[in-house]
């Protein structure tokens, strides 16, 4: 075609990236590739190997070497055996590593888009201006994170061996998401990329070499889903980092709840795409563009559910079909793409068979007649609109460039249709009104919530999600946290069975004998309740003499507590200074009390010990009424015009198993910080000594603790661990007993992957406060949602 | 491929509905907006409610500049093609205080021959002919400029209406217009008064324009809405609506002597509006960003907001034009070297 006809079409015409140099790179490893381990190629030792394709071609790139449960080994011990020297370095040494990482990636950018696109089907000019880009950044943030560390975070230790998969959406920038804190943090690495996408994690493998980082201290182990087991079940690795399924997260949380490893689950979403009526509707159907439209929609937080006001939907759905309607789908090396290739052809059927689900079930679909590539695997933009929240597209991560469309009439039914989800990854909002937009944003349960713009990243801003998308936040100082532990709770000594040695004899109690009959009774919205069962159980003093009967609580006790604490909304909504009130009061009317509950308390605990729990859970009350209107969230500058408020929200509504020795500071200790911050709690009070309810409610009634935001029941700690456990309506669960208790409390957490903090079995000084009270369990009380809030005008 | 094939709507007819009016249009379409026929721009009344519904996102609208040319190019031969489009699409252009007869008769003659002969011939685009759409002047050099292009079919462009501030009274700017259409120009370049969008005057704004356009007669009206004095966007696509129902042909950005002029972002507002302007009413607005647009690389990234953004009928210069002085050279260069893979320098062209 001459230039002439060129001048009369005006096409764009293909311009292609050059992948020689890329291909080169293969070639010079004769497209057969090792793992990783301890510093240098070693051939699997099965000496099997899969293919790793290019899906816009579907053509063969390379050999892969498929990861053994020996392999995996190897890689866990030279990872070991690294992190003694590794850990010894300063952190300026270790800066310098991560410096020189950040450098070696952006000298090779080029090489590593194509690879990326050549493996994954991504359009270049993602690759290219976004992936490439977010990595390099990430790695130049931690170097600065590696820099400050002990001083930022004292009393602080790394995990030790971390255990990391990632997934194939975003291969290069989710090995920086997971090996850049590990490395900040002082920990050493075996990760697992993805079976489609392995390249770019061994072009990344190749930078180590090159910039000298000391053997093991990463390790690349490639293979599919049986060799993330075997990692997942080294008994050798202390964390686990993971992105990917929801479906594999739980299996993970399964296999690890036994261990001690530390966890951090990165998952599924189904992001609703608010756009109110005073939006700028333009720019928000070029968002829409950004959140289901850029890399194919195989993307976790892809705004996969669009919310339109009513008013406005009809003129939107056009807007939207003629911007579907100039978008180019095609070879993803072509500089003029915007839609590439689906990862792998298991992917394209379910899109397709999920679509048409959506359409048997009532939902119109839209393609854009515009030119599809003849060969590769692609999919086309979609747009199903007349979708209802029972549609199955409205509800299942389709992983696609599909996006659902329903409407909603007020901001409150666009809050509740965004929240239907058992998901909560990230959300827009789109309005020009900051009052529409930040008060829809912080109700919004999801960890991102993106005003006026979709799918920005930066390694400052913390991301992760809420519910079954997952726990721990990536980026940032919270991202830091989840390679860290404190260092008295990583060398604590593990509890005993018993764990309460009594050294005096307990006192008589001091009460006059004509006392009348004491009925302790469970605490459930702001009442005292009978238990379910219509069963009590004795309560023995520690010389076994008889002190009382407590209710007998069952799982239906449990489930109307957390009824009524899911119902006490006021707890939450109220200011943090009333909270404060609240607590400080609580503490004086304990004040008033000490005496004849430090009584009561001495026959089983000792009078020394009796007194001393009374005073401290005053001065532990103390503690977070202080805290209540001080633990705050952060302001984030990524770099360019925005602010990201990194809001401190509570979880929700927790449950509390407390520990047995320590009935009363115990509890406090773990009641306190979860409402000091505004979740509601449900407790079961320490088997020892349940009575101390009645203590405590008596407490509560005067203190204007509104009624259901602290519930109480008493029973057979492992029956009501159980259904706390598996409750689908609490959102995490504080677990403090023995290794078997935590590990159960894990092991029957799956089903909505509720968060679940655990002594891990090991023995907390309740007595002692830098154990006992402070950050370390606020940080676990809270999650942290990251508002991006461009501005301009 | 099967799966796509199974699609609830065929997705695999290939070919791009823009390139041809799919639709039969009516005898008076000028243009065509995603498959709509539009005709020109007869204006309608002012629409208040209109005008104040306008939303604008700032940092929005520049992420999708930012990202527009990152996601689009185009390279060799399809490049040398887009660049001789943006000639014709060009309103060569000499606003200065020490413009005389002869420096306009010279941009006359290089907007007949922007491109010398043995480069017309070595790219194979002779029977393209390639010219510039008009060459733009003080109104003085109207009678000048209108000599020196007779038979060419290039247009005559006066800058007018007290430009560039536009404050001169009301009667001599509507006069201006008059003077300069029966000296020969074509089209008419106006300056809107911008106090009246600061102080939201949408009325005045409109009735302004409206006598514009009554006095340019049979002559293009394009309005200048100074949108480097407008300075934020929200008032550039209000003031972009307003110039439209006052039966506005062409919407253009700057006069080129503001502190900012074209840029991309602008022309992301501008050219939403003008979209909007058609979907509303059926008629078809050109665009013209000028001022600061000086390389043949942005040349191709305004072509490619158009493309996208309004379709092909604001490819050619019935619909789109460069308001530019210096890009010429610069696409000159580009397309020397596109034949002879060597860089090229301004010497080796003639000037303007």
């Amino acid at each position: 075609m001459s230039i002439v006809e060129k001048f009369v079409t005006m096409d764009y015409g293909p311009s292609p990236e050059d992948p020689r140099e890329a291909l080169a790179w293969l070639d010079k490893h004769k497209r057969r590739f090792g793992h990783f381990i301890h510093g240098a190629w070693q051939s699997p030792i099965e000496a099997k190997y899969f293919d790793t394709s290019d899906p816009s071609t579907t053509e063969k790139l390379a050999d892969i070497a498929q990861g053994s449960l020996q392999d995996i080994d190897a890689a866990v011990k030279s990872a070991r055996q690294a992190l003694p020297a590794w850990q010894s370095l300063t952190p300026h040494a270790r800066a310098r590593y991560l410096y020189a990482l950040a450098r070696q990636i952006q000298k090779h950018s080029r090489r590593l888009a194509v690879l990326e696109t050549l493996d994954n089907g991504k359009p270049i000019r993602e690759s290219r201006d976004i992936d490439i880009p977010l990595v390099a950044r990430h790695f130049y943030h931690h170097a600065g994170w590696a820099q400050l560390l002990p001083r930022e975070f004292p009393n602080h230790e790394a995990c030790g061996v971390v255990g990391q998969i990632i997934p194939w959406n975003f291969p290069l920038l989710m090995l920086a998401w997971k090996i850049a804190p590990a490395l900040a943090t002082g920990n050493t690495v075996v990760l697992k990329p993805a079976e489609f996408t392995p390249l770019t994690a061994l072009a990344f493998a190749e930078i180590c070499q090159e910039i000298d980082l000391p053997s093991g201290v990463v390790n690349i182990v490639t293979g599919d889903g049986q060799t993330g087991e075997a990692l997942v079940a080294h008994p050798d690795v202390d964390k686990i980092a993971f992105t990917g399924s929801t479906e594999v997260g739980r299996a993970i949380r399964k296999a690890t709840a036994a261990s001690h490893k530390k966890l951090s689950l990165e998952l599924g979403g189904k992001s609703p795409f608010i756009i109110f009526e005073d939006a700028d509707l333009d720019s928000a159907v070029e968002g829409l563009v950004d959140g289901i439209w850029f890399n194919q929609g195989q993307v976790c937080c892809a705004g996969s559910r669009l919310l339109m006001q009513e008013s406005i939907a009809e003129r939107l759905i056009a807007k939207i079909c003629d911007r579907m309607n100039t978008l180019r789908v095609g070879p993803p090396l072509d500089k003029s793409i915007d839609i590439g290739a689906i990862i792998a052809r298991v992917q394209l059927e379910r899109i397709q068979r999920l679509v048409d689900q959506g359409v048997a079930e009532g939902a119109t679909c839209w393609q854009p007649t515009i030119p599809m590539p003849s060969r590769g695997l692609y999919f086309p933009p979609t747009l199903l609109s007349n979708v209802h929240p029972t549609s199955i597209v409205a509800q299942q991560e389709i992983f696609g460039p599909v996006l659902a469309a329903m409407t909603f009439r007020t901001p409150s039914e666009a809050v509740e249709l965004a929240n239907n989800t058992v998901y909560g990854l990230a959300a827009c909002v789109w309005s020009e009104s900051i009052n529409v937009s930040l008060h829809i944003a912080s109700q919004i349960k999801a960890g991102v919530v993106w005003v006026n713009c979709t799918n920005l990243f930066d390694a400052s801003c913390g991301f992760g999600g809420y519910r079954e998308s997952g726990y721990g936040r990536e980026g940032g100082r919270e991202g830091l946290l989840e390679y860290l532990e404190p260092s008295w709770f990583k060398h604590a000594p593990p509890l005993h069975q018993r764990p309460l040695a009594i050294d005096h004899p307990p006192e008589e109690p001091t009460e006059s004998a004509d006392e009348i009959d004491r009925t302790v009774k469970l605490f459930i919205a702001g009442k005292q309740a009978r238990p379910d069962s219509g069963y009590s159980f004795e309560v023995r003093a520690a010389d076994g003499r008889l002190l009382g009967e407590a209710p007998l609580g069952n799982r239906k006790d449990i489930r109307n507590a957390v009824e009524a604490a899911r119902k006490a909304t006021a707890w939450p909504k109220s200011s943090a200074h009333t909270r404060g009130q609240v607590l400080y009061y609580l503490a004086e009317n304990l004040s008033q009390r000490r005496e004849e509950i430090a009584n009561r308390l001495s026959a089983v605990v000792g009078k020394e010990q009796a007194q001393s729990e009374v005073a401290l859970s005053i001065e532990r009350i103390f503690t977070y009424a202080a805290w209540a209107d001080k633990y705050e969230g952060a302001i984030h500058n990524p770099p360019f015009r925005n602010v990201t408020l990194a809001i401190e929200e509570p979880i929700g509504t927790i449950g509390i198993l407390c520990p047995t020795q320590a009935p009363l500071l115990g509890l406090i200790s773990l009641v306190m910080p979860v409402i000091a911050v505004g979740n509601t709690a449900v407790a079961v009070p320490s088997e020892m000594y349940p009575l101390i309810t009645a203590d405590l409610y008596q407490l509560f009634e005067t203190s204007d603790l509104p009624a259901g935001s602290v519930n109480l029941v008493t029973g057979r700690p492992t029956e009501l661990l159980k259904t706390l456990a598996e409750h689908d309506d609490l959102d995490a669960l504080w677990c403090f007993g023995d290794t078997v208790t935590c590990a159960t409390a894990k092991f029957l957490s799956i089903g909505n992957l509720k968060q679940v903090f655990t002594n891990e079995g090991r023995s907390i000084d309740w007595f002692n406060p830098t154990q006992s009270e402070g950050r370390f369990f606020l940080e676990h009380a809270t999650q942290i949602k990251n508002i991006w809030v461009p501005y301009g005008e | 491929m099967s799966i796509i094939q199974k699609g609830p709507q065929s997705a695999q007819q290939i070919g791009n509905r823009h390139l041809e009016a799919p639709l039969s249009p009516s005898d008076t379409a000028i243009a065509h907006l995603r498959g709509r026929a539009l005709e020109a721009n007869r204006g309608v009344p002012l629409n208040l409610g209109w005008v104040e519904d306008v939303r604008v996102n700032t940092s929005a609208v520049e992420r999708r500049a930012q990202s527009l040319v990152t996601r689009r190019t185009v390279k060799k031969d399809y490049q040398a093609a887009w660049l001789l489009r943006a000639i014709s699409c060009m309103d060569l252009t000499t606003l200065s205080g020490d413009d005389t007869d002869e420096r306009v008769r010279r941009l006359c003659s290089k907007a007949r021959r922007p491109l010398q002969q043995d480069l017309v011939k070595a790219l194979g685009v002779e029977s393209l002919e390639i010219q510039v759409a008009a060459v733009c002047v003080y109104h003085v050099f109207v009678e000048t400029a209108r000599r020196a292009l007779e038979g060419s079919g290039i247009r005559v462009a006066a800058v007018s209406t007290g430009f560039p501030a536009g404050l001169s009274p009301l009667a001599e700017r509507v006069q201006e217009i008059r003077r300069s259409v029966e000296a020969g120009a074509d089209e008419i370049d106006v300056v809107i008064t911008r106090g009246h969008v600061f102080a939201a005057k949408w009325q005045a704004l409109y009735d302004e324009i409206a006598a514009f356009k009554h006095a340019c007669g049979p002559a293009h009206l394009k309005v200048i809405l100074g949108t480097g004095d407008l300075l934020t966007l929200r008032n550039v696509a209000r003031a972009s609506a307003v110039a439209m129902m006052a039966g506005a042909d062409f919407i253009k950005t700057s006069t080129g002597k503001e502190p900012v002029n074209a840029t991309l972002p602008v022309g992301v507002v501008m050219t939403r509006a003008i979209r909007e302007y058609a979907n509303q009413t059926g008629y078809a607005v050109g665009f013209k960003p000028a001022g600061g647009i000086r390389t043949a690389k942005q040349s191709l990234e305004w072509l490619s907001l158009m493309k996208d953004e309004l379709g092909p009928s604001w490819l050619s210069s019935d619909l789109f034009r460069f308001g530019a002085s210096g890009m010429l050279a610069d696409i000159e260069r580009q397309l020397e070297h596109h034949t002879t893979g060597r860089y090229s320098a301004d010497n080796r062209h003639p000037l303007a």
